[in-house]
C-alpha cells in the first residue's frame, strides 16, 4: 500500500502524477524535452541513461520501465542488459560509455562528478549540450527514484504492464494523455 | 571553472538556465510550483525543506540560498534555520515539521530510506497526505536541483551578502528566469 492515497490502477510515477497535476505539469515537461526533444542523443540512448541512474538506485519501477523503453527503441535488449551491468564492456560508442559514466557519478552525488570524467568525455566528442543534458537526465531520475520509493507505491511485478508502458512512452511520450488515464482502470489488478 | 560553457561570473543554477532555457523554463516552474504556489505547507517551512536536503547534499549554493529565503519569510524566527543544520531535532520548531524533516532527509538518502514508521509518526502529529507528498516531492526535487548545480561545478559564491541578496529576490519575485522581472 502506498503512504498516501492514489488511484490504484496506476502505479509508480503514474498515479502520483495524476494526484498532484500542477507539479506534475512542468515535471511531464521537463522529462518530454529532454528524453523526446530535439538532441544529438538518440531517444534510446537517452533512455538508457535514465535507465542506469534508476538501476543504480535500485527503483525497480523506474529501472523496468526505461528498460523497456530502451529496448524498444533500440530494437533489440543486448545493450540495455550490458550496460546495466558494467558500462565499460557495453556494446556503445565510446562517447556513450564516458557518458554513462558521469550519470553514474550523478546519482552518486554532484560532487563525485570530477574533472577527468568530464575531460573523457570530451576527449570522445561529447560536446557541452550533450555533458549538460546527461547530467540533468540523470538529475531528474534522482527525482523519480525518491519520489516512486520514497511514497512507496504500487510496483507491478507482470512483464506485460512494463511493455505496455513503454509503448505509452516510446509512441506518445510523457505528456498527459488528453483522455486521461480511467480506460486503464480494468488492465490493472493490485 | 564550470564543466560546460556557461556565462562568467553567474552563480549555481541561474548559469545553468542560461546555457540552457529550454530546460530551465520548466526547472524554474516546478520551483516556483512546489515552493509558492498552493500547499498546506507555508512557504518558509518549504524553503527551510529545501535547504535542510541541500545542506545534507553539501550543496552550498542551494544550501545557502535556500536558507537565505528561509530567514526571510521566518521574520523574527529567522534563527531557526541554523539551529536545524546545527541539530534539526533539537531545533524549536514545531514537532510535526521535524517529522516532516526527518522524511525529507531520509527522501535524501534514497527513496527506500522512507519508512511506515516515519509515515505513521508525521501522521499521528497530524500531517495529511498532501504535505507528506509535498515534503517527498520537494526533497527528492532538490536532489535533482542539488545533483545538476554541483554535477556542471556551476559556480558557487562564498560571499553571505551575495545570499542574502538572492533570498530576498526569491521571496519578493519567486523563481523567474533570469531576464524576467
Amino acid at each position: 500500500m502506498p503512504y498516501i492515497t492514489l488511484e490504484s490502477h496506476l502505479p509508480g510515477i503514474t498515479g502520483l502524477l495524476e494526484y498532484r497535476k500542477d507539479s506534475a505539469q512542468p515535471i511531464r515537461e521537463l522529462t518530454q524535452f529532454l528524453l523526446r526533444g530535439p538532441s544529438s542523443l538518440s531517444e534510446g540512448e537517452r533512455e538508457l541513461i535514465a535507465s542506469i541512474v534508476s538501476s543504480g538506485n535500485e527503483c525497480r519501477f523506474c529501472t523496468t520501465a526505461h528498460t523497456a523503453a530502451a529496448n524498444m527503441l533500440l530494437g533489440e535488449n543486448e545493450t540495455s542488459d550490458k550496460a546495466l551491468k558494467d558500462i565499460a564492456t557495453a556494446p556503445v560508442s565510446d562517447k556513450m560509455k564516458a557518458l554513462l559514466v558521469i550519470a553514474a557519478k550523478v546519482r552518486e552525488s554532484g560532487k563525485s562528478v570530477t574533472n577527468e570524467v568530464i575531460a573523457a568525455a570530451k576527449a570522445a566528442g561529447a560536446t557541452d549540450i550533450e555533458i549538460h543534458d546527461t547530467v540533468l537526465i540523470a538529475a531528474l531520475f534522482c527525482l523519480y527514484n525518491r519520489y516512486v520509493d520514497g511514497l512507496d507505491t504500487f510496483t507491478p511485478t507482470d512483464p506485460q504492464y512494463y511493455e505496455n508502458l513503454a509503448d505509452r512512452i516510446v509512441h506518445h511520450g510523457y505528456t498527459r494523455l488528453p483522455e486521461g488515464y480511467d480506460h486503464l482502470k480494468k488492465t490493472i489488478s493490485s | 571553472m564550470a564543466h560546460i560553457n556557461v556565462p562568467e561570473g553567474v552563480p549555481g543554477i541561474r548559469s545553468l538556465v542560461m546555457f540552457r532555457p529550454e530546460t530551465g523554463k520548466h526547472l524554474y516552474e516546478l520551483a516556483q510550483v512546489l515552493l509558492r504556489e498552493d500547499s498546506p505547507l507555508c512557504p518558509a517551512d518549504r524553503e527551510l525543506i529545501a535547504a535542510y536536503v541541500s545542506h545534507r547534499n553539501h550543496c552550498m549554493f542551494c544550501r545557502n540560498s535556500h536558507a537565505a529565503a528561509a530567514r526571510c519569510l521566518y521574520h523574527e524566527a529567522a534563527s531557526v534555520v541554523d539551529a536545524v543544520f546545527l541539530d534539526m531535532q533539537e531545533a524549536p520548531i514545531s514537532e510535526k515539521l521535524k517529522a516532516l524533516l526527518n522524511i525529507a532527509g531520509k527522501v535524501q538518502i534514497s527513496g527506500k530510506a522512507v519508512t511506515a514508521e516515519d509515515i505513521e509518526a508525521a501522521r499521528q502529529l497530524g500531517a495529511g497526505d498532501r504535505e507528506i507528498h509535498d515534503t517527498v516531492l520537494i526533497a527528492a526535487a532538490f536532489c535533482m536541483f542539488n545533483r545538476y548545480v554541483d554535477g556542471l561545478a556551476s559556480f558557487t559564491p562564498t560571499n553571505a551578502d551575495d545570499y542574502a541578496e538572492m533570498g530576498r529576490r526569491m521571496v519578493e519575485k519567486g523563481y523567474v528566469l533570469p531576464g524576467e522581472r
